[in-house]
């Protein structure tokens, strides 16, 4: 178990070097004044640009840029934004309510993902497991901003059974309407894997020998049938959580959520580059923690993974 | 209860069976419409009494068991007939009632080890979770008891393992352990070691007897073998195409069977052949016709040997934890000869090295000392038209029917592909040589339409055969060729390879690990184990008179070792 | 055995023979198929046929191919001329079934225009994303060794900056602002979506990769590079299908969230996504505004994912095996 986890430390080290490096390159290699650049049209103030080149050690050799730049993201030094505050700071404000947002949506996905699935995937061919393949299609196919509209439109305008915009009060309650938005589209993705991988389950070879042992369905069905599937099941939550991230751009903008994906949204729609790769940068280590995280969830549920050779 | 059913013991007091199986028929939903699978099976098993179910694949042996225990798949029913567990019907018989029984009065122990214990949870909670379900003491005590009983050394500790870190026949002593663990009355065993390596097998089957016998356990055996069945069982029954077409006591079913289907499965098993020959020999008889045809042609073999292999070995590079690897030696030193025209059976069990020297020989993997020298030729030295060349004149045939061709291509492309990729011929005459071939392996023409899917595995081996044979190759490398297929299928297609031994002078390197169709079908053999050659000699030599150990280990554990049998089948 | 010989002698087992001609002997292992060849793709296809997920999947997609090319058999009107402020967000009147945007456009005209941007966008996108993944997820996937290695770490590199976060750094640089088109829109999603696509056909080659028809093949004498192509690929190529119909869909949200976002398509360009971002200001007045071109991308996708759930079913491996 030990060495699987430092394999997977040492196989993440070279993917977060090499995304960062990334987006270090594409935005800070540009010929010229980047960050003249990366702000496009509407320039800030001059003492701004000046604490950003100093933030960014323009003066250096690339490779010295980048070391530099590593460092202060690891000790959370960002930078300034637009108006000269720290970025860092902007961050700590709206980092908890992103993370709370994030949370909610995925137990949203994984409970009732799961739930659905099993079900469906027990009763494969009758009218639940039809009805839900076909529904969850189409809540594949209705793209997040979409959903978002719709759901603030009818639940919080329409029925008003919830605050159709967050503002400044973001807590479990509010913030419901928006994480059942964000996590809906994966809901539908987790439902779908959850019912294929329980139909692959229900025909192996264990789980007759679990039912030959004299085993009540419901042990049969909780301790090998379901238990088993989780281990696709996990894997694509943690693989998704990148497009938890996109999606929460969408959400908090639409909601009104004062959380990462805002702040960062409005750092796009300002043309505020350094900002923009400062966030997706700290995003990005998030990112690459989080897959750890469920690599490590993933050989607890799935003991061959911690033996492989 | 019908009377005729009740026999009397010599105590003379009456005794009921404990399962009866009448007029079963089981049918399956499927999307063509519905299936018959079991059209008409009976049996009787009394208390304690061991009965074996034998057939072909699709004979509806397994569906017939499965359905004693109520574990047929979702599409299937019973459609007419009873199960009569102790005089109660338990033929269509409630999920309530059948989780009753199963454990604690009918047990099961399936066929794969691999597939059949969960690869999430220890072997120890399995165990447990069985007695719990039962109303048994399911302390750790308790199921160290029980995998230790089943033959499982060190088993409190083993019980905290996971089944990926258990050997496969270990694996099978958990599954026994766990079949047995609530003292069934009844043990439905599917196939329970045809997965195995024969001495593992043959232990296996040894312990399973042994603890059956003090339990006073009856068991249904699943099986293919009829020289397993016969050896392991009171009685034999025989299931063909959904009916049983014969039952009655082994040993009188195997010296004189009655069904034309029985009669044709006593003439080609495997391991009931190999045992006659070596019955027939120890009497003096000519064994001649017991053989393949291609014995005979071995006399006029040229005496060159086609195929030199010297101190061959290979070392394959693992890697353990970061950055350290350890050398595992696959094959160890290994040589031997091959006579041209004649047949060498490398013999072994997984792990042996045995496939490995296979793909070394076709130049598809190198060597890491050693030589391998085709008709003088040493075959390391060959530049890539060199190669190219070699590859017409050593052709493979592997083990999975359904692997080993492409299901994309239908068998016209697939038989022509050998012949376009050396640029042989025009498309007329190419198409020629498929058809030829086609007779060749007595497949019809229109097969060449057809595509792998709609082949049964012994056609479809047969389709691999007729590619071999395209370039018209001296050596063909048999990797387990035979070993997929159902046993008269097997007997066919080994008459097959013999017969175009014979008539187009080929050469045969057979790998395989069953040593019962060594005997039918090879002059030479090769023992090899964990990587060396342990043992080789003539076929008859090494079975007259084996000189080591395992090779003997081996033998013995062809099934029917005990079964006296006539040299001659009528 | 003793432990049994002792138990054997006890009971009479009589010996049972059933009638020979109720189960007659066949030859054995004779070929006995009357329906015609069918190879894997005509098997397939024959599935497909019967699925009505399918038939009205690909009905949706011949039909939006027709508008998304031929806008002009469906209607007359132009979507930005004539848009005239007068008409702002006023409701289906004769000739604008659909009443008109903010900017008093005709908003069918505008729907139906907008279904060329999307389709345009997501099919080229997926033509790229096929080219760059399916090639080195192949090389990866059959050669191993360091290619593998060396392919697997860029991909998981790209991989771990998210689609829409990527593309909000990539929309940063100067030249994709000032460039702004369906070609830098293509740019963004090919370069940070390839890696799905190779991953998925690494996974599927390694599978079939160790066939023995493979080995089979290279001991005929078929190259390395040959068997690749000519036996690895195509049996490799059904989960690669499936999910290149999938991301279809998937690339055609992709642009309409980056256009909604202000980073996709420019504003002259007719898109759904850039109208819905229009819109959105007036959802709680006119919510019908932002509902007809939000119900033209749903449908969309709705139907690329209906098609490759289909073919999914149509092409799994295990359907087929006998």
């Amino acid at each position: 178990m030990i060495q699987y986890i430092l394999r997977r430390l040492l196989q993440v080290i070279p993917v977060f070097l090499g995304t960062t490096l990334l987006v270090y390159f594409m935005v800070f290699a540009l010929p010229g004044d980047p960050i003249r650049a990366l702000f496009g049209d509407r320039p800030p103030s001059e003492s701004v640009i000046a604490a950003l080149r100093q933030q960014y050690n323009l003066d250096q050799p690339f490779w010295v840029q980048y070391g530099l730049f590593l460092k202060n993201l690891f000790t959370f030094n960002l930078g300034v934004d637009f108006t000269g505050q720290p970025i860092s700071a902007t961050l700590g404000r709206v980092f908890p309510v992103t993370a709370m947002l994030a949370i909610e949506a995925l137990a949203i996905q994984a409970v009732f993902g799961v739930a659905f699935g099993l079900i469906a995937g027990l009763r494969k061919g009758k009218l639940f497991d039809s009805t839900v393949l076909v529904a969850s299609l189409v809540v594949i196919a209705v793209p997040t901003f979409v959903l978002g509209f719709v759901l603030q439109l009818v639940v919080g305008v329409q029925l008003g059974w919830a605050k159709p915009t967050v503002g400044a009060n973001a807590n479990w309650g509010t913030l419901i309407l928006p994480a059942a938005v964000l996590g809906l589209v994966s809901f539908a993705y987790v439902l779908r894997l959850t019912r294929a991988s329980v139909i692959e389950n229900m025909n192996a070879d264990y789980v007759r020998t679990a039912t030959a042992k004299g085993l009540s369905r419901p042990r049969v069905v909780l301790a090998h049938i379901l238990r088993n599937s989780m281990i696709p099941v996990v894997t694509y939550l943690g693989a998704n959580l990148g497009g938890l991230m996109g999606g929460a751009i969408v959400t908090e903008g639409i909601f009104n959520v004062p959380g990462v994906g805002q702040k960062l949204y409005q750092a796009v729609i300002r043309s505020e580059g350094p900002t923009v790769v400062a966030i997706v940068s700290v995003l990005v280590l998030v990112f690459v923690a989080a897959n750890l995280l469920v690599d490590l969830l993933y050989a607890w549920l799935d003991p061959r993974i911690r033996y492989e050779k | 209860m019908t009377t005729s059913n009740i026999t009397i013991d010599e105590a003379g007091t009456e005794e009921r069976p404990l399962l009866e199986i009448r007029d079963l028929a089981i049918s399956f939903q499927t999307a063509s419409g519905e299936f018959q699978a079991v059209k008409n099976a009976h049996l009787t098993i009394m208390p304690g009494e061991t009965v074996a179910i034998v057939g072909e694949s699709g004979s509806g042996k397994s569906t017939t068991a499965l359905a004693a225990i109520g574990l047929l798949p979702a599409n299937g029913r019973v459609s007419g007939g009873q199960i009569l567990l102790d005089g109660e019907d338990i033929s269509n018989a409630s999920e309530k009632r059948m989780i009753e029984l199963r454990g604690n009065t009918i047990g099961m122990v399936p066929q794969d080890p691999m597939s059949n214990l969960n690869p999430v949870w220890k072997i120890g909670s399995q165990v447990r979770e069985t007695l719990r379900a039962n109303g048994k003491p399911s302390a750790p005590a308790d199921v160290a008891r029980v995998l230790g009983e089943a033959g499982l050394p060190d088993s409190a500790r083993r019980a905290k393992q996971y089944p990926h870190e258990f050997s496969g026949g270990m694996r099978q002593r958990a599954l026994i352990a766990i079949g047995l663990s609530c003292q069934p009355r009844l043990l439905i065993a599917d196939e329970p070691t045809s997965a195995l390596d024969v001495t593992v097998q043959r232990q296996i089957l040894d312990h399973l007897e042994t603890m059956t016998a003090e339990l006073g356990t009856a068991v249904l055996l699943i099986t293919h073998d009829l020289g397993l069945a016969a050896e392991r069982a009171d009685k034999v029954v025989v299931m063909y195409r959904g009916n049983v077409v014969e039952a009655g006591p082994s040993l009188e079913l195997l010296r004189n069977p009655q069904h034309p289907y029985t009669q044709r499965l006593v003439a080609s098993a495997p391991s009931l052949a190999s045992r006659r020959i070596q019955a027939a020999k120890a009497e003096g008889i000519e064994t001649e016709e017991l053989l393949a045809p291609a014995e005979a042609v071995a006399e006029k073999a040229l005496p060159d040997d086609v195929l030199k292999v010297e101190s061959l070995s290979k070392v394959f590079k693992l890697r353990s934890g970061i950055g350290k690897a350890t050398d595992f030696t696959a094959v160890d030193n290994v040589s031997f000869n091959v006579k041209r025209g004649t047949t060498t059976a490398i013999v072994g069990e997984s792990g042996s090295g045995k496939s490995t020297v296979a793909q070394m020989v076709l130049n598809l993997l190198a060597p890491t000392s050693g030589r391998i020298v085709f008709d003088g030729v040493d075959t390391s030295t060959l530049n890539s038209r060199e190669i190219f060349k070699f590859r017409r004149r050593v052709q493979p045939i592997f083990q999975d029917p359904y692997g080993s061709l492409d299901p994309m291509y239908n068998i016209f492309r697939t038989i022509e592909e050998p012949l376009r990729t050396h640029k042989i011929g025009d498309k007329a005459s190419r198409e020629k040589k498929v058809r030829e071939l086609l007779d060749q392996v007595a497949l019809p023409q229109s097969t060449m339409q057809r595509y792998p899917n709609e082949l049964s595995g012994g056609q479809r081996q047969r389709v691999a055969i007729a590619r071999a044979l395209a370039l018209d190759p001296e050596v063909i490398i048999c990797d387990e060729a035979v070993s997929a297929l159902d046993v008269l299928v097997q007997a066919q297609v080994l008459n097959l390879l013999a017969e175009l031994q014979s008539n187009l002078g080929l050469t045969y390197l057979f790998i395989t690990h069953d040593l019962a169709v060594v005997r039918q079908i090879a002059d030479h053999v090769c023992v090899m184990q964990k990587g060396k050659l342990v043992e080789t000699g003539s076929t008859d030599e090494v079975f007259d008179s084996p000189q080591q150990d395992y090779t003997r280990a081996l033998l013995h554990a062809i099934p029917g070792a005990s079964l006296m049998l006539p040299p001659v089948v009528a | 055995m003793k432990s049994r010989s002792v138990m054997k002698s006890n009971r009479q087992i009589e010996h049972y023979v059933a009638p020979i001609d109720e189960t007659p002997l066949l030859a054995t292992d004779t070929l006995k198929i009357d329906a015609a060849p069918l190879s894997l793709w005509a098997d397939a296809w024959r599935k497909l046929r019967r699925r009505p997920l399918f038939i009205i999947s690909a009905f949706m997609i011949l039909l939006l191919l027709v508008v998304a090319f031929f806008p002009g058999l469906f209607t007359q009107t132009a979507p930005n001329d004539n848009c005239q402020l007068g008409d702002s967000l006023a409701g289906p009147s004769a000739g604008h079934p659909l009443g008109f945007t903010f900017q008093g456009c005709d908003i069918y005209s505008r729907v139906i225009h907008g279904t060329q941007a999307s389709l345009t966008v997501g099919v080229v996108s997926v033509i790229f994303v096929l080219i760059i993944g399916v090639t080195l997820g192949a090389l990866a996937g059959f050669f191993g060794g360091w290619i593998d290695t060396v392919i697997a770490r860029i991909g998981d590199i790209f991989f771990a900056l998210p689609l829409v976060l990527g593309a909000l750094v990539v929309t940063q640089l100067p030249f994709f602002r000032e460039n702004k088109s369906v070609f830098t829109v293509v740019m963004v999603i090919v370069m940070l979506g390839w890696p799905q696509m190779a991953r998925i056909t690494r996974g599927a080659v390694i599978e079939v990769r160790n066939a023995d028809f493979v080995t089979a093949a290279r001991s005929l004498g078929v190259s390395k590079i040959g068997t690749l192509v000519r036996h690895v690929v195509p049996n490799a190529l059904a989960p690669i299908i499936v999910l290149a119909t999938m991301e279809l869909g998937v690339f055609i949200v992709t642009e309409a969230t980056l256009s909604f976002l202000g980073i996709g398509l420019p504003g002259s360009i007719m898109s759904w996504g850039n109208d819905i971002s229009a819109a959105k200001d007036t959802l709680r007045t006119n919510p019908e505004v932002l509902m007809y071109p939000a119900t033209a991308l749903s449908i969309t996708v709705l139907s690329f994912i209906m098609l490759g759930d289909a073919l999914r079913d149509a092409l799994d491996p295990k359907s087929r095996k006998r």
